[in-house]
């Protein structure tokens, strides 16, 4: 028998039993669909990631106690500020190098008050990250050394808190009573690991240390003059901060770095949730393997039938195959519709990107294929050698 | 095909064969050493109580069923050496059936239940609906080509299967009690059908039945029971080639031969 006729066929049994048809496709349907939305998900956010901190500059070393990885408990601090003079004589000029102390508090202005993550850095934060300023100024040395009480207000908390009104040379109070007057207001940034910048507010750690505390800072940034200073500069810093600081581990790491294991990361959350989604399509394939036994077992005198005049083992075996395959694949390409439209409303309507891999779409199709020709082939292989005999007898 | 003036020769022949079941592991001696021929041309009844196996030997003749012990030669061909492919691509070619129970496609013409055998035989759509609608003028059908078996009466669905057997030009019909859901009407007229089937084109028909009346209309009647030939008007096992008077076939070809 040739293919075209066995497709025929199948298409006709399909239609025959269109509820049926439509159901056990819906299985697959929703398996490939889950598919193409997670990856769509997970490529969408490595996407993202990698934007977002290609947008951190470029030659910045983190400097981090402990081993820097995602995924390890992070360790408390022992880095001060004065470390920032102290490896400044290593690279040379300590305009490049920026601390950062960080915490969250209630940010308070008249009636107004919104959470915000409060940055204690120095003078040269603004310079290391390239942070430009709509209004006012940044942070002083003399505003770290003094610990004066001044802030630089990322663009959404200033509009939360003062709406249209400049808000710089106002004041705002930080953790329940602390005032500080505001010096300046960040340009609109975006978001980086999930976390808007714009809602951060600057002040200088000398403040930020007191207010908290602490005597710390919790990571060093460094921007090296070219690129290819960064693995001296890497070895150089972390050696003096552990001759420094003695039984103490360091480690210092570029954005390229961080990318690569922060896209390993990802690359895993999006395999073990097309992994989950895949279950789903493997549940899918035992429903359209379950249907095509009870295809098998409805059309038994049809199978004697065509037997008895004349088909061979292999011409019934392709027409249930073919069945199977057509089910799956039809569901499949209904999945992939699907999917590819969820991502794109994902997309559009919430902060979670979406990005189709132009490939994701393809192995779906492939897979779901493959999962008719897997799970249809029992059921084909029962009806091919059911005995004519016995088959026409069947009621 | 078959010369008149020249002896028949055998489109069937078993030789000695038995057919041994085991159902619920009771062992069922269903044929228990039959030795029987066809003619080309020929018009055979078998008749039996149910249970004689006849069916059994039925399914033998149609190469549903391989024996247990002895020889089943179609054409000369020894079909216990042929592999399940050939054995379909055999009855394919050689063989038509009729059942009792027509067994038509639902979902299907009356065209594309006639045209079934000759999609296994890998020939063309157009050709198949040729040689199917010529097929179904033979029966008397032509003006029921797109008719669904559910639209068709009893005698017009067996009509439908028998130019479905027909359609692949086989030497011999093998009918299964192809009148037991008809009226004795309408199971007259499906007679008047074979008889002319194996009179005007030389097809051989064996056909079996547990009426009496129908099984004479066959010009040879073979009783089987017990799973033995009882009596057989027609015998030309072991005995050389066709007894008796036998007309012979009026035209050379067969019916639905290929022109």
């Amino acid at each position: 028998m040739r293919l075209g006729e066995s497709f025929r066929v199948a298409l006709e049994a399909l239609r025959v039993n269109r509820l049926r048809s439509a159901l056990t496709m819906f299985g697959v349907v929703i398996g490939v669909a889950a598919v193409v939305v997670l990856v769509a998900i997970g490529t969408g956010a490595r996407d993202l990631v990698q934007n977002e901190i290609e947008g951190l500059g470029s030659n910045i070393i983190f400097v981090a106690p402990g081993q820097l990885s995602l995924g390890s408990a992070p360790s408390i601090s022992r880095m001060r500020l004065d470390d920032v003079a102290y490896l400044g004589r290593i690279t040379g000029d300590e305009k490049d190098i920026a601390v950062a102390l960080n915490s969250g508090e209630v940010v308070r202005a008249g009636r107004n008050q919104t959470f915000s993550s409060i940055v204690g850095s120095n003078e040269n934060l603004q310079n290391v990250f390239n942070r430009p300023l709509r209004r006012g100024r940044y942070l002083s040395r003399t505003d770290v050394e003094t610990r004066r009480r001044v802030v630089v207000l990322g663009s959404d908390i200033a509009r939360k808190l003062f709406g249209d009104v400049d808000p710089v040379g106002r004041q705002v109070a930080i953790a329940g009573g602390t005032r500080f007057r505001v010096i300046g207001v960040f340009e609109e940034v975006g978001q980086t690991f999930g976390q808007t910048r714009d809602s951060e507010i600057h002040v200088p750690v000398t403040t930020a240390q007191r207010m908290f505390g602490v005597d710390r800072v919790d990571f060093i940034a460094i921007r090296a003059q070219s690129s290819g200073d960064i693995p001296r500069l890497q070895k150089e810093v972390v050696d003096a901060l552990q001759r420094k600081y003695q039984g103490e581990q360091f480690s210092a790491i570029t954005q390229t770095q961080l990318l690569g294991t922060i896209g390993k990361v990802l690359g895993a959350l999006t395999g073990v949730l097309a992994a989950i989604a895949a279950i789903s399509l493997l549940v899918g394939g035992v429903g359209v393997s379950n249907i095509m036994l009870v295809g098998v077992r409805e059309r038994t005198r049809e199978i004697g039938l065509r037997k008895a005049l004349g088909a061979r083992q292999r011409d019934i075996l392709a027409q249930f195959l073919v069945e199977a395959v057509l089910l799956t694949s039809i569901g499949g390409i209904v999945g992939i519709v699907i999917g590819v439209g969820v991502s794109l409303a994902i997309s559009a309507a919430s902060p979670v990107p979406a990005a189709i891999a132009w490939w994701s779409p393809a192995v779906a199709f492939l897979v779901s294929a493959g999962v008719g020709i897997f799970f249809g082939v029992v059921p084909a292989r029962r009806a091919g050698r059911l005995d004519p005999v016995i088959a026409l007898r069947t009621e | 095909m078959n010369d008149p003036s020249a002896p028949a020769a055998a489109a069937l022949e078993v030789v000695d064969v038995t057919r041994t079941y085991k159902m619920e592991g009771v062992q069922v001696d269903a044929l228990r050493g039959v030795s029987l021929r066809i003619d080309e041309g020929d018009f055979a009844a078998i008749l039996g109580p149910s249970g004689s196996g006849k069916s059994t030997l039925m399914h033998l003749l149609g190469c549903l069923d391989r024996p247990t012990t002895g020889m089943l030669r179609i054409g000369g061909q020894d079909v216990a050496k042929l592999s399940p492919n050939a054995l379909a691509e055999l009855r394919n070619s050689q063989i038509g059936f009729v059942f009792q129970s027509f067994h038509l496609l639902a979902r299907t013409s009356a065209r594309e239940n006639v045209a079934l055998p000759l999609v296994y035989r890998g020939i063309g759509r157009a050709e198949r609906r040729r040689r199917a609608t010529s097929a179904l003028a033979k029966v008397g059908l032509e003006h029921r080509l797109g008719h669904r078996p559910s639209q068709l009466s009893g005698g017009e669905q067996q009509r439908v299967a028998i130019a479905r057997a027909l359609v692949g030009d086989p030497g011999v019909v093998l009918a299964d009690e192809p009148t037991g859901n008809l009226d004795t009407r309408t199971g007259h007229e499906v007679m008047d059908l074979l008889e002319r089937l194996n009179t005007e084109h030389g097809v051989a028909v064996v056909l079996v039945t547990h009426e009496p009346d129908v099984a004479e209309r066959a010009r040879r009647q073979i009783h089987i029971r017990d799973g033995l030939i009882e009596r057989d008007t027609g015998a030309s096992d072991g005995t050389g080639p066709g007894t008796g008077p036998r007309p012979g076939p009026e035209s050379g070809s067969g019916i639905g031969r290929r022109p």
